[in-house]
């Protein structure tokens, strides 16, 4: 079997792969991205490079992702499709291809009123599933939206994302069969706090056979205090975190908040582990990846 | 009904200041029925006007009109008298309409006194939602006549993003997200499974990415 990148070769030999994330800089500095290589390096199979997030203006996901490749550190490049119409994202496909990048998580994109320049107009020329659609396309028929021949096309480990948390919960798994037609060879979730939801999901999309066509990466976030739980339960969009998780963090003493969260975290990786249909986990640790080393040991899995 | 609401008064003064005769001219369509330029708002606004250049020791005659539609021609001449004794027009027509006053009277200064807002309905008494996008190409026989490329903020085309909770849009808590309401549309028609089919990327060749448009009906040519 054709392997598309390292991701996808440690995937299809059913091992558990660990892919982290790593947010570029608000600026040029690429020290800043060699410090997170350095924090990550051995520990993750891949690192997702953020685009763009929250709608705030960073170094570009293509470049900071090269800089990931140049050290060794596999990169799954983001791609939203708030800034990009069809002609700049099929470009950027073929250049990042070019430029050694394999894996691409394809993203609607958080709206950019969220962001720093909520004056921005946004694209939304194609959405995330007509992105896939098109990754797809290009690996399997050589072939651009326009069915032009491609001198060389890209053939990336094709990634998507799905909210397990958010409303309507009976439409999430329609969508997630969508997403796998669409051509999604695996998923990242959205963190997961809310184990019996995210289970009941697992439950629904294997009874249709889903978790046989994709790879599941679990997404989790270690918490760094009980202020931040409470922030990302009533501001972040999407994010479902129970009383009793924030209760939990709210238990003990501001010093060891964050030990508690890695805590949490790991108890959640334990069961993502023993999870039938999970193929992985994504782990989420915003701004602080140091937590990332110390996660993937002590959940032993390195 | 095409939307507007009236510009900040001190947006308008600044505007018409320059002149010493003022048009104010409404419309009796849409922006009638949304309460920015119609009959009623045309009095209001000259008031407001004539009392703000009183405060100001400023001399400005402000003369008051209202047609039945600005973007007709044959109501537009009923205007051409008063236009030719003023020296600008201040239009509370929607953009249609100023940019027609400024086809027909070409040597006369055309000024908009409302901002256009959207193509949409008055849902409740007071409150206009926003419906339709003008696209050129017409799905919502598709998605239950719910359309997600005027109300879902991200135009998805094939299912809700991960912000949608408890049936509101990640991007203010009131508005509602499209798809939900499009789902639930769907459910009660017995349609949901519809939704597993791909749609593919949109040809915005119809919308206002193909250029300005224009709508030619050979039959109506005379």
């Amino acid at each position: 079997m054709k392997t598309f990148s390292r991701l996808h070769e440690k995937l299809s030999q059913g091992q558990f792969a660990v892919t982290s994330e790593c947010g570029p800089p608000r600026g040029a500095n690429k020290e800043v991205i060699d410090k997170k290589i350095n924090l990550l390096n051995g520990y993750v199979d891949a690192v997702n490079v953020t685009d763009n997030q929250t709608a705030i203006v960073r170094m570009s996901s293509i470049a900071a992702s090269v800089h990931l490749v140049a050290a060794g550190l596999e990169p799954v490049m983001q791609m939203v499709v708030r800034d990009r119409n069809r002609i700049a994202i099929q470009s950027d496909i073929m250049g990042a291809y070019s430029l050694g990048i394999r894996n691409i998580l394809c993203l609607s994109g958080d709206h950019q009123k969220f962001g720093s320049q909520p004056d921005a107009m946004n694209v939304f020329d194609i959405d995330s599933m007509n992105l896939i659609r098109t990754v797809r396309d290009m690996r399997e028929t050589g072939k651009d939206m326009s069915g032009f021949d491609l001198d060389v096309a890209p053939q990336m480990f094709i990634g998507a994302a799905a909210n397990p948390f958010a409303d309507p919960f009976e439409y999430r798994v329609i969508r997630l069969a969508k997403k796998i037609d669409a051509g999604a060879d695996f998923i990242q979730t959205q963190c997961i706090y809310n184990m019996d939801r995210f289970k009941e999901w697992i439950r629904l999309s294997r009874e249709q056979g889903l978790t046989e066509k994709v790879y599941i990466l679990g997404g989790v976030t270690p918490l760094r205090s009980a202020g931040m739980a409470r922030y990302m339960k009533n501001k972040v969009a999407g994010m479902d975190i129970p009383d009793d998780i924030i209760k939990r963090m709210d238990g003990v003493d501001k010093k060891s908040q964050a030990d508690e969260g890695i805590r949490i975290c790991l108890e959640t990786i334990e069961e993502l582990k023993e999870l039938k249909g999970v193929s992985g986990v994504h782990i989420m640790a915003i701004e602080w990846e140091e937590a990332v080393g110390k996660i993937v040991k002590q959940a032993g899995l390195k | 009904m095409i939307t507007a609401s009236q510009k900040p008064i001190n947006e308008i003064i600044g505007l018409v200041e320059p002149y010493k005769k003022v048009l104010i001219l409404g419309c009796g369509t849409c922006v009638k029925t949304c309460f920015a330029g119609g009959e009623d708002e045309v009095a209001v606004l000259a008031s407001a006007l004539r009392l703000s250049f009183k405060k100001m020791a400023r001399s400005v005659q402000i003369e008051e009109m209202t047609i039945e539609r600005q973007c007709e021609n044959e109501f537009i001449q009923e205007a051409s008298e008063s236009i030719k004794r003023n020296d600008a027009i201040l239009s509370l027509a929607c953009g249609a309409g100023v940019q027609a006053l400024a086809k027909r009277f070409v040597k006369d200064v055309v000024l908009p006194g409302v901002n256009t807002t959207f193509i949409g309905i008055q849902e409740r008494p007071g409150i206009f939602t926003e419906e339709c996008s003008g696209c050129g190409n017409c799905g919502l026989a598709t998605f239950g006549g719910v359309c997600p490329v005027t109300r879902c903020a991200k135009k998805l085309l094939n299912g809700p993003c991960g912000g949608s909770q408890k049936g509101v849009c990640e991007i203010h808590p009131d508005t509602p997200c499209a798809w939900h309401l499009i789902i639930e549309r769907l459910t009660t028609l017995g349609q949901l499974d519809s939704l597993r089919t791909y749609i593919p990327p949109k040809n915005w060749n119809t919308s206002l990415s193909g250029g300005p448009r224009k709508l030619v009906r050979e039959d109506h040519i005379l």
